[in-house]
């Protein structure tokens, strides 16, 4: 018998809107594989999870050591035996503050590799576990800032673009196959990215929000939730701001 | 390694092959190329490493899925995983 529940994989999900997302697909029934560097803080989502009733198994790993990522999915896929991985939620990620003139090349390889490596590669290998069901989801953190530009945030935001590119064309590309591809765009989260943002700087970027407020982590999860639900089954390609009207 | 486990080997290679390509086992043979028929196009390839890597409980590398160009290629490649023909 082929089991119904679905089978989430989400990236980043010791903190922020991976952790929300994590608690959020546990609420609505999704067995969980979650994945972060940090095993302590993803043993407490891992039993924050079990506690609303999701079957959760938890993986530390550094995203950016390619070989590491490749023996996890072998384990992952013995682990899956004949279970579909239905959503890869790549949440994880890396934020940096930098005018071009004192972006050090070497901070940009760091952030390239995370935010565009790490993304392609688990793409790669997550696809490859949905073909043989031929459905799936893979679901991509992009920004607000992708589309839209931020000073002091260039390379940040042309990883976020990348990010964005990536889902437009692996929509086309997986589309075929039953695999569906999509975006959340978040604007201003109040996340551990953004802790570090002065009073007086969320007073302004608040006065550009239409809702004149910073998002949460459970709001951007709720974007997530539905776009991991079946409710979402014919949407694909999509890039769906979760920004209070940032982007209005 | 038995002639019976290889014949094993190329029985579910030949079937994995038509499943994928959606065409009859008597299509299959070590000089079907990539791209040599209009079953096998990029869409069908991806079909076919996601059957492969099922059927014989493998992890295919990239290069590996570049370099599987037919038949006979997949057997080669294969063999590397530890699968016989």
């Amino acid at each position: 018998m082929i089991s119904k529940t679905p089978v989430s994989l989400i990236t980043g999900a010791s903190r922020g809107i991976g952790r929300a997302a994590a608690l959020k697909l546990a609420q609505t029934g999704h067995e969980l594989i979650l994945i972060a560097r940090d095993l302590i803080a993803l043993e407490q989502v891992q039993a924050d999870c079990q506690a609303l009733g999701a079957l959760v198994s938890i993986y530390a790993v550094d995203l950016t050591d390619r070989d590491a990522v490749t023996a996890l999915f072998r384990q992952i896929h013995t682990a899956l035996q004949d279970k579909a991985l239905s959503h890869l939620v790549h949440c994880a990620g890396q934020m940096q503050d930098s005018l071009l003139a004192m972006t050090r090349l070497t901070d940009m390889d760091k952030l390239m590799a995370l935010n565009v490596g790490a993304t392609v590669q688990l793409c790669q290998l997550a696809s490859k576990l949905m073909l043989r069901h031929k459905t799936g989801h893979l679901l991509l953190l992009s920004s607000k800032v992708a589309e839209a530009g931020s000073a002091g945030q260039a390379v940040y935001a042309a990883t976020k673009g990348a990010v964005s590119a990536l889902v437009k064309s692996l929509a086309k590309e997986l589309g075929p196959t039953g695999i569906r591809v999509n975006a959340v765009a978040p604007g201003f989260i109040e996340t551990d990215l953004t802790a570090h943002y002065s009073e007086e700087k969320k007073q302004q970027l608040m006065a550009q929000i239409s809702l004149r407020r910073l998002g949460q982590a459970d709001e951007v999860a709720a974007a997530i939730g539905f776009l991991c639900s079946t409710d979402a089954g014919y949407i694909t390609g999509h890039i769906l701001a979760v920004d209070g009207g940032f982007s209005v | 390694m038995s002639n019976e486990l290889i014949q094993t080997n190329t029985a579910k290679l030949t079937t994995a092959f038509a499943t994928a390509l959606v065409v009859a086992d008597t299509q299959i043979h070590d000089d079907l190329a990539y791209n040599s028929i209009k079953e096998w196009d990029s869409t069908a390839h991806m079909l076919l490493i996601a059957e492969l890597e099922n059927v014989f409980n493998v992890m295919l590398d990239t290069d590996d899925i570049i370099d599987m160009s037919s038949v006979a290629k997949a057997k080669v490649i294969l063999s590397k995983y530890g699968v016989s023909f």
